[in-house]
């Protein structure tokens, strides 16, 4: 399976001078399996390149599996140009909206309303299908097994594992690991954090010794502190995670739309000096970047 | 027609207000509220607590494992869907769910929803400094219970207000009156007075069709009078858009709130649709 980082850029697109280097578009990943299947994660702004250069070979196949709809997940789908061809096929995976009651198809085709976008979803010319995925449901697509989790976020958010003959990759959507609600003074401190241990092993039984993994990382730690129930990790919980699952290699993505080349870069540095790193090869999400399994 | 100790036996049959209810709407007025403090009153309620954990369990939200405490619910799907299922179901839990021959419960909640919705919306704006937003809501929500006091004990008898509503101009109000000798106001504002909710919120359910009539004016029956009107005016544009609701009649009092016609000041609340989508989506599955 090859996987591309086509976007790694949290909350909102951010060209310029200070993010040349890792990337301005937001969340989209491509997978190909070793038959050719054609797999997209997310559909945020860095779907709309990736949409080019898959043209270039010719008509189309593909599936796109949506980790949650917030604005930066799909704001790149209305500019896919393969969904105005004739003669594409395009499979869309996600997850019903048990608050909103709305289904996949609503919510996408609402973004293309007339007041947003000059072209209606019942107009593109492609032929499209809406499936709802089931948590711990794995969806066959070609030679790639998907298994999606649901992850804490505000919203429904699914991390999905994407496996191929033994070869295990996980994204985690977006991400913030359940805190404890309680004070430790408070009575039920206890019961919640023995929830959160066996929530978090959930996690990591899921991914439990993943090839690769691209996890949620907006934070430092210092900053999570005023940003907390905001939905995102930390370098801190990403290496954690790292850590009690075994992960062979981990990139760190949804970079914070402040967060300049150079803080990374210093980020990253400071991170490799430390002492209590495991053993896991960690890196920055680049966009662009190529990752062969 | 009915007596008045008839009316005063049906409010008196009707079981008490869950004061969890309250609470979960006062709570969740505020955006940041305590996750700790949201969890506590929920579990202080065991129908509540039963009720959320029956809805997180269904197949409509399709977990892998079984949730089996609201604190576990607050790790596993997040306190934000627990709030919002919390609201969703403390709403309902505010009128009784017995069935209510001769009304439609599905329209009844509908325009209910909006009502309070609307009444949420148009105070936050206009009411002077700290405003309880969940007062503003409940006392939308439950301005038609006298209603269902009437489909629940007066099924027949409350037809045939439905039935007589062309000989009195559809005039509804005159209607009850004629065939009940009193109206869903007055009834309503006699159970919300059982049930001691605050004055203001039994004045807006007693005067929401006569804003003028009230001993005392207040933000909160000017918002659920206005809510009234606004709600009709929402159904009929959403049942066919561009419908105007010409016979709407805003009293003076009303408008000088407003500050403006009603329909420019619907037209003007952002996420109007939205809001009500959200709330009506439980009542299929709650």
């Amino acid at each position: 399976m090859k996987i591309t980082l086509c976007g790694v850029r949290g909350s909102i697109a951010v060209p310029g001078p200070d993010t040349v280097r890792y990337g301005g578009n937001t969340t989209c990943i491509h997978v190909e399996g070793k038959d050719g299947t054609q797999l997209i994660i997310d559909g945020g702004t860095g779907i709309r390149a990736l949409g080019e250069r898959l043209l270039a070979a010719g008509p189309l196949a593909c599936s796109i599996f949506i980790t949650h709809t917030h604005w930066d997940h799909i704001q790149g789908l209305p500019f896919f140009v393969p969904f105005f061809l004739p003669g594409n096929q395009v499979d869309i995976y996600g997850a019903y909206d048990p608050i909103y009651g709305k289904d996949l198809k609503t919510i996408l085709a609402q973004q293309m309303e007339y007041c947003y976008f000059p072209v209606r979803e019942s107009e593109l010319k492609a032929k499209i299908s809406y499936n709802h995925v089931t948590e711990r449901q794995p969806v066959k697509i070609g030679s790639l097994t998907v298994t999606p989790l649901l992850v804490n976020h505000p919203v429904y958010n699914f991390g999905y594992r994407i496996e191929e003959d033994g070869k295990v990759f996980f994204f985690t959507g977006d991400y913030e690991p359940p805190y404890n609600i309680y004070e430790p003074a408070d009575e039920d401190y206890e019961d919640y954090q023995r929830l959160i241990v066996q929530q978090k092993k959930t996690l990591v039984d899921f991914i439990r010794g993943a090839d690769v993994v691209v996890a949620d990382t907006q934070y430092t730690l210092a900053e999570y502190a005023s940003r907390k129930g905001w939905g995102h990790g930390t370098y801190d919980s990403s290496i954690e995670m790292a850590r009690m699952a075994a992960v062979k290699s981990m990139y760190f993505t949804h970079h914070d739309p402040n967060r300049t080349d150079d803080q990374l870069d210093a980020i990253f540095s400071q991170l490799q000096s430390r002492q209590d790193l495991p053993a896991t090869r960690f890196a920055v999400a680049r966009e662009g970047e190529i990752i062969e399994l | 027609m009915i007596s008045q100790q008839q009316l005063i036996r049906m409010v008196e049959s009707i079981p008490p207000f869950p004061e969890s209810v309250h609470q979960v709407l006062s709570l969740t007025a505020s955006v940041d509220c305590a996750p700790k403090a949201l969890v506590k009153v929920i579990e202080h309620d065991p129908i509540l607590t039963a009720e959320v954990l029956r809805l997180v369990n269904s197949a409509y939200f399709g977990l892998s494992r079984h949730v089996t405490s609201i604190n576990h619910a607050v790790v596993y799907v997040g306190i934000n869907t627990v709030k919002n299922v919390a609201i969703a179901l403390s709403t309902k839990g505010a009128l009784p769910a017995k069935n209510t021959a001769g009304l439609d419960m599905r329209q009844f909640w509908e325009h209910s929803l909006t009502v309070g919705v609307l009444a949420r919306l148009l105070a936050a704006p206009r009411a002077a400094g700290e405003i309880n937003e969940a007062n503003y809501f409940v006392a939308g929500l439950l301005h038609d219970i006298g209603k269902i006091l009437f489909a629940h004990f007066i099924p027949q008898e409350y037809r045939q207000v439905a039935e007589s509503l062309a000989d009195y101009g559809y005039d509804e109000l005159a209607t009850e009156r004629a065939v009940l000798g009193t109206d869903h106001c007055q009834a309503g504002a006699m159970l919300a007075e059982k049930w001691k909710l605050p004055t203001s919120l039994v004045r807006s359910i007693r005067f929401h069709h006569d804003v003028e009539a009230a001993d005392e004016q207040s933000p909160e029956l000017y918002a659920t009078a206005a809510a009234n009107l606004a709600a009709h005016l929402v159904s009929a544009a959403r049942a066919t858009p561009g419908a105007g609701g010409d016979h709407v009649v805003v009293p003076e009092v009303l408008r000088a709130w407003l500050g403006d016609e009603l329909p420019q000041v619907v037209n003007g609340i952002v996420g109007l649709s939205e809001e009500i989508d959200k709330a009506k989506a439980f009542i299929e599955v709650v």
